[in-house]
């Protein structure tokens, strides 16, 4: 995939950034940037500290520790308006859509284009429908009526609906928060189709998961945190999907859920034969990763 | 590009697509409604004009409110301050008119600014404070009814009742707009035509502008609403307004058609108008729903209760009908919305 590294500042660029609750660490010395046209993966298990860095980017928390910059420039925002009006469109996973509202009116909701004036100043629905229209067709979505509530969209195809309206109202930065998690598989692949269109439209995107699957395919860069660190940023040249994989459910992690499942093996009567079992094929798995980084034959597809 | 085709195109039956409009439950209501009543009271007058027109007035009087509160209620909110509201801005115009002498139209726009004010403060409370409307409102309600009681009182050495509007200056021209009655024989009033245009202005205001758009937006999120940049505190705040300032035009109405004032007017209505919008189709969640909807909830609810008059049993039972209505609409509305949401899977 064509990355277009200019000499310009990256669009979004933190530096050593650290956040803290009172005396817990979320997040300590994390640096990462995205440029025009690139998608960067952020990837980590749960309590990595996923979230707290999304809500610094997107403008909800500010940085206890560290820059913000936004193309060269240290930004301060409050609020995620603050981000939006420079173009940082943040999609979280509730998405900002109304299930029983149309998909035409969700699109336009608080942007609404308008004919006529003064007191006569209507809604313009036609145009909202068609634009509406043009912009699924984009992405690949055919819809009979604009008027149908979102409700009635897959999951997935309520994602691509909200990454076309940031990208519509002129995103240059999508974040996109676990946009393939509870999606099937195919859901998911309508996702990353239209991260890639995104990316080729010059966006920079900054994709959050916690699946590698889904990462390693559409990513140009991965950036790893763990337990509110940042494990490097590998250019996907860099990096193989096993490595990827083995990085994101690593060796001791597996040993130790092994551990965890003997112990209540040991004392749960009804489903201790099975819990053992399990711990040892989680050790077995572990064992491998951590002999050749090979990924586990058993490994599944998590969010399916 | 390739394109998902195929399960999102199936044909939907027109049937289907209409049953799943927010208002066809409170449409076959009035209906059937109707048509019992045909049967069981057309001999006794019901379908006469002048039952016609006694059905289409209480309709229209309840429409007047019902239409705004359901507006507010697509909006996420309650309003039980309504009921109150008639009351006490009643009280204001016959206060000031009969009692003062004040040309009756002033009065009436002295009123008018009284219940801006309080749809203001009733959407700022509900808003700043972040409690449930259906709290704020009802003590609002309280206060105006004891406030109005009160002040009354006061003023008129003890009454609860000011007559002797028509005595005010402007009184005939007020007359001429609020209480005047049209159609053959004189037989239907006005306020069927203040009823229509509100529905009217309601509808307009709600699907074809931008406010109507953040009122669905409000009430279906209010959180995602405001990401996108709705104004929501402006649009909660303009939708109590709404309702207080047509519970003041309901009040010069009935203040100009009895020529009287009554501290106890419109009680019980703030419920009235929930159960027409309800019945009109309008989620008590809020985000759903639609102002024809609630006219025909309105339609409905005067058919019943001028009906069993007419039927000749004791007039105590519309409220036992009522509220039987009020059940299967919530059942068949929790049904709808199921089927909306799948309605083209």
């Amino acid at each position: 995939m064509s990355t277009t590294n200019t000499q310009t500042a990256p669009l979004i660029d933190v530096q050593h950034v650290s956040k803290y609750f009172g005396t817990v660490i979320a997040l300590k010395d994390i640096s990462m940037s995205v440029n025009a046209g690139e998608v960067m993966c952020l990837l980590g298990d749960n309590g990595a500290g996923k979230s707290t860095l999304i809500k610094i980017l997107s403008g909800v928390h500010r940085p206890s520790e560290g820059r913000y910059l936004f193309e060269g420039k240290e930004v301060h925002f409050s609020t995620p308006r603050d981000a939006l009006s420079v173009g940082i469109a943040t999609v979280f996973q509730d998405l900002a859509m109304i299930p029983l509202m149309g998909i035409s009116r969700n699109f336009f909701l608080g942007s609404e284009p308008t004919k006529g004036w003064g007191p006569f100043r209507r809604f313009d629905v036609r145009s909202a429908d068609r634009v509406t229209r043009e912009e699924l067709a984009r992405i690949g979505i055919q819809v009979r009526e604009m008027s149908q509530p979102v409700g009635t969209l897959s999951g997935g195809e309520r994602q691509s609906v909200a990454i076309a309206r940031a990208v519509y109202f002129g995103a240059k930065v999508l974040i996109l928060d676990e946009p393939t998690a509870a999606l099937g598989v195919k859901e998911a692949g309508i996702v990353l189709r239209y991260i890639a269109q995104a990316r080729a439209r010059g966006l920079g995107v900054i994709f959050i998961t916690h699946n590698p699957h889904h990462a390693y395919p559409i990513g140009d860069y991965f950036t790893l945190l763990n337990r509110g660190r940042s494990m490097g940023t590998f250019a996907k040249a860099e990096i193989s999907r096993e490595e990827l994989t083995s990085m994101m459910a690593g060796g001791e992690e597996l040993e130790e859920l092994g551990h965890e499942l003997d112990e209540f093996a040991r004392t749960d009567k009804i489903a201790g034969a099975q819990l053992a079992e399990a711990a040892k094929e989680f050790k077995a798995e572990a064992e491998v990763l951590h002999e050749d980084g090979q990924q586990p034959v058993s490994e599944r597809e998590r969010d399916t | 590009m390739s394109v998902t085709t195929g399960e999102r195109m199936v044909r939907v039956s027109p049937l289907r697509r209409l049953l799943v409009r927010p208002e066809m439950g409170a449409v076959a209501g009035s209906i059937v409604v109707w048509i019992f009543f045909a049967i069981v009271a057309g001999s006794s007058g019901f379908l006469s004009l002048r039952g016609t027109s006694s059905y289409l007035s209480v309709s229209a009087e309840l429409a007047i409110q019902a239409v705004p509160v359901a507006l507010l209620m697509i909006g996420g909110e309650f309003d039980l301050s309504v009921g109150s509201m008639v009351g006490a801005t009643g009280m204001i115009i016959a206060i000031l008119s009969a009692q003062y002498g004040w040309n009756i139209w002033a009065a009436m726009v002295a009123a008018l600014i009284f219940a801006v004010l309080v749809g203001m403060l009733n959407g700022y409370l509900v808003i700043r404070t972040g409690l449930p409307s259906f709290i704020v409102t009802l003590g609002t309600a309280y206060i105006l009814l004891g406030a109005t009681t009160g002040i009354t009182s006061i003023v008129t050495n003890g009454l609860t009742v000011v007559n002797a509007i028509d005595q005010a200056p402007g009184y005939s021209a007020a007359h001429a707009i609020f209480a005047t009655a049209l159609g053959g024989g004189q037989q239907f009033p006005i306020e069927i035509l203040w009823a229509l245009a509100l529905v009217a202005v309601a509808t307009w205001l709600l699907l074809g502008t931008s406010f109507g758009n953040w009122i669905f937006g409000v009430g279906g999120d209010a959180q995602a609403a405001r990401n996108t940049g709705v104004p929501v505190t402006r649009v909660k705040i303009l939708l109590f307004i709404g309702t207080a300032v047509s519970s003041c035009l309901l009040a010069i109405i009935l203040d100009v058609s009895f020529t009287n004032a009554d501290v106890l007017r419109g009680q019980g209505n703030e419920f009235y108008a929930i159960v027409a919008a309800v019945v009109g189709g309008v989620l008590l969640t809020g985000g759903y729903g639609s102002a024809i909807g609630a006219l025909f909830g309105a339609l409905a609810f005067g058919i019943v209760e001028e009906g069993i008059v007419f039927a000749g049993v004791n007039a105590e039972w519309y409220k036992a009908v009522i509220g039987l209505i009020l059940l299967l609409a919530v059942l068949l509305n929790s049904y709808v919305r199921k089927l909306a949401l799948e309605a083209r899977r």
